[in-house]
């Protein structure tokens, strides 16, 4: 068995046994779902249902019913395309950075960071579906002969990497979820007493029985996807910025955004964990679980990256000076001082400013705070993508095509409607899934549980050395 | 003589960890151990190969690898080579850059989910099939070891298991 120091706080409190775990995680599936739960789905439903009918005008009247417009032919679509796939990257971060780094705090959050991934990236494939205007022709994105003449699709473009970087990113992160979701489900399988939960969960458990091969096998598998899919999520929002960065307008023309956009996604993605969590620790008692040390490890891992989007923007900034082109000068001033001023100071405060306060540990071990700063950031991250797009869009080259961009109610309403969807899905989710890997956590309750481990400080002080 | 599986039940992993090291310390095969998590160091005691899982995700990798770029090679400098932006397509190492984001993404859509796919149908893990371990308590918190062996050492076995903490045998 693996020992951990003393010193190190244990991830999971209380006098757990293996059976006790077992029964907290599988607690919300067996019981009855609570009132709110009701509630918070009825409003999503809506949401979802409204962006639905969103969705529909728009794919009947064409994309003209949105606030695009000549000049600004880029808007909400691709800014809530972005938005989206970079609060994805939080899940896969968790579930295949930490695993190589063998931060064993993941074993908590990581199934329900993947399953935020997962729903994240379903929401942004709908804007780039949509954005194409006649989304029925959207198989022409595939390497098909274009019209089935014989031209082919254009290998050169990054709107074609971004088809095979999201397609390829949504599919690994969705086995390698279901991977693991494989022993969980056999658990419940397994205990299940309803004849129609124990067929359901029987069919979702592939026949899983843990025996020492497969265990060997299984860990082999979640070792190499972990070692595969963290070049791909650092690939895939390095991609999405290319569609940008490979443009020749001023202000998107830098080669800074590669890493610019992978820290800004991981950004996001922590914070949206983390307003997830913090509600599902509380709504599910699981803070023995998801404890305020899991909270401090993410709220330092969004210093850190909070911190490099500031210096990127700080970059951005000088390079815009440095270069001596008027043109990138005048894109970043435009930015700053132009009509969308106050989008630019809004992305400074909550991207810039807010996450610094996590220094003091007061306020990154507190709840509350945690919880408004998330959101702040989520914020602050979707104006991100905002400034990057229509200011930069509505004034460029040719003064005599400057507009302003207005969203339309469609706009607003397909961008509620993912949300809506997005939460329906996580919530079914936390009804019918098993939100805590509890085969990866039993595994480190003798390490890092908090009884085992006080037995075992105990134990040194007192124990001739025999164990 | 007729040979008989043991089950011995464990309510925890590290006396069956001891157990199985001593049979295997007097030549009794463990067939196979059923456990609610990975037991680490287990395979080596009881005898369970290496996977080979990532050599074959290697191979899958180095297969989506060559697809991909035969693929654009084919479509963009063969079948139809096109001057897009000034960009012609000449010769497939002429547009290489241009080309390293997809080829990566392929080779790791194919390593991924042909590892996976290959997981699934060597562990014969599948929509409907039965459960494999024999008592359903091994997904929450016991663990089982199966012993197979001839009707004769049955009685030394179950001592030696008894004596190793296990708080349930049965035969089947």
């Amino acid at each position: 068995m693996q020992h951990e120091s003393e010193i190190r706080e244990p991830l999971i409190l209380g006098s757990k046994t293996y059976h006790q775990i077992t029964e907290d995680i599988v607690k919300p599936i067996e019981g009855k779902a609570t009132k709110y739960w009701y509630m918070l789905l009825t409003v999503s439903v809506l949401c979802f249902l409204w962006g639905i009918w969103c969705l529909s005008y728009t794919i009947g009247e064409g994309i003209g019913v949105w606030g695009s417009n000549n000049g600004v032919d880029w808007a909400w679509d691709i800014t809530n395309f972005v938005w989206w796939i970079g609060i994805g990257h939080a899940g896969t971060l968790i579930s295949a950075v930490l695993l190589l780094f063998r931060q064993k705090w993941r074993m908590a959050i990581n199934r329900a960071a993947e399953a935020m991934t997962i729903f994240a990236v379903m929401c942004a494939a709908i804007f780039v579906l949509l954005h194409t205007g006649r989304p029925w022709l959207d198989y022409w994105l595939f390497p098909l002969p274009n019209q089935f003449g014989s031209l082919w699709v254009n290998f050169n473009s990054p709107l074609m990497w971004d088809v095979f970087a999201v397609s390829t990113y949504f599919s690994v992160s969705l086995v390698f979820w279901y991977t693991g979701l494989v022993p969980d489900f056999a658990m419940i399988r397994d205990r299940a007493v309803k004849p129609v939960a124990k067929k359901a969960y029987s069919i979702l458990s592939f026949g899983w029985g843990g025996s020492a091969r497969h265990w060997s096998r299984f860990e082999e598998v979640s070792l190499v996807l972990a070692g595969i899919s963290t070049p791909l999520v650092f690939s895939v929002h390095s991609i999405v910025s290319t569609d940008f960065a490979t443009a020749v307008i001023p202000g998107w023309h830098t080669t800074i955004f590669p890493p610019y956009f992978v820290a800004g996604a991981v950004f996001s993605g922590f914070a949206m964990v983390l307003t997830l969590l913090i509600i599902l620790r509380k709504v599910y008692h699981l803070e023995n679980y998801i404890t305020i040390k899991h909270i401090e490890y993410m709220n330092i891992v969004i210093i850190v990256t909070g911190s490099i989007v500031g210096v990127a923007y700080l970059t951005e900034l000088f390079m815009s000076w440095y270069s001596g082109v008027e043109y990138e000068q005048y894109a970043f001033l435009n930015r700053a001082t132009g009509p969308y001023w106050w989008a630019y100071a809004c992305m400074m405060t909550c991207n810039v400013v807010s996450p610094q306060l996590f220094w003091f540990k007061k306020l990154r071990t507190s709840l509350t705070f945690t919880f408004i700063m998330s959101i702040i950031v989520n914020i602050g991250m979707w104006f991100e993508r905002f400034v990057i797009i229509v200011p930069t869009l509505c004034r460029t080259y040719l003064p005599s095509s400057w507009n302003m961009y207005h969203p339309s109610f469609v706009d607003i309403g397909i961008y509620t409607g993912t949300i809506g969807m997005f939460f329906t899905f996580f919530l079914l989710f936390t009804r019918y899934f098993p939100v805590i890997a509890q085969a990866e956590l039993k595994s480190i309750l003798k390490s890092a549980g908090q009884e085992f481990k006080e037995k075992a400080a105990h134990g040194h002080s007192h124990d001739d050395g025999h164990h | 003589m007729s040979t008989v599986a043991i089950h011995a039940i464990y309510d925890d992993e590290e006396p069956l960890m001891a157990t199985a090291k001593e049979l295997r310390s007097k030549g009794i095969k463990v067939k196979d151990v059923f456990s609610p998590f990975p037991i680490h160091g287990i395979d080596g005691v009881i005898g369970v190969p290496r996977t080979r899982l990532a050599i074959c995700a290697f191979i899958y990798g180095i297969t989506g690898l060559l697809l991909i770029t035969w693929m654009m090679w084919y479509m963009m400098v063969y079948d139809w080579p096109t001057d897009v932006g000034g960009k012609p397509s000449f010769a497939y190492y002429m547009n290489v850059p241009a080309f390293i984001p997809i080829t990566f993404e392929a080779t790791v859509l194919c390593a991924a989910h042909g590892m996976v796919i290959t997981y699934y149908l060597r562990c014969w893990m599948l929509p409907g099939v039965k459960a494999k371990n024999p008592d359903p308590r091994t997904t929450d918190d016991k663990f089982l070891m199966v012993i197979e062996t001839k009707e004769e050492n049955k009685n030394n076995i179950e001592a030696l298991l008894k004596n190793g903490g296990a708080t349930e045998i049965s035969y089947k």
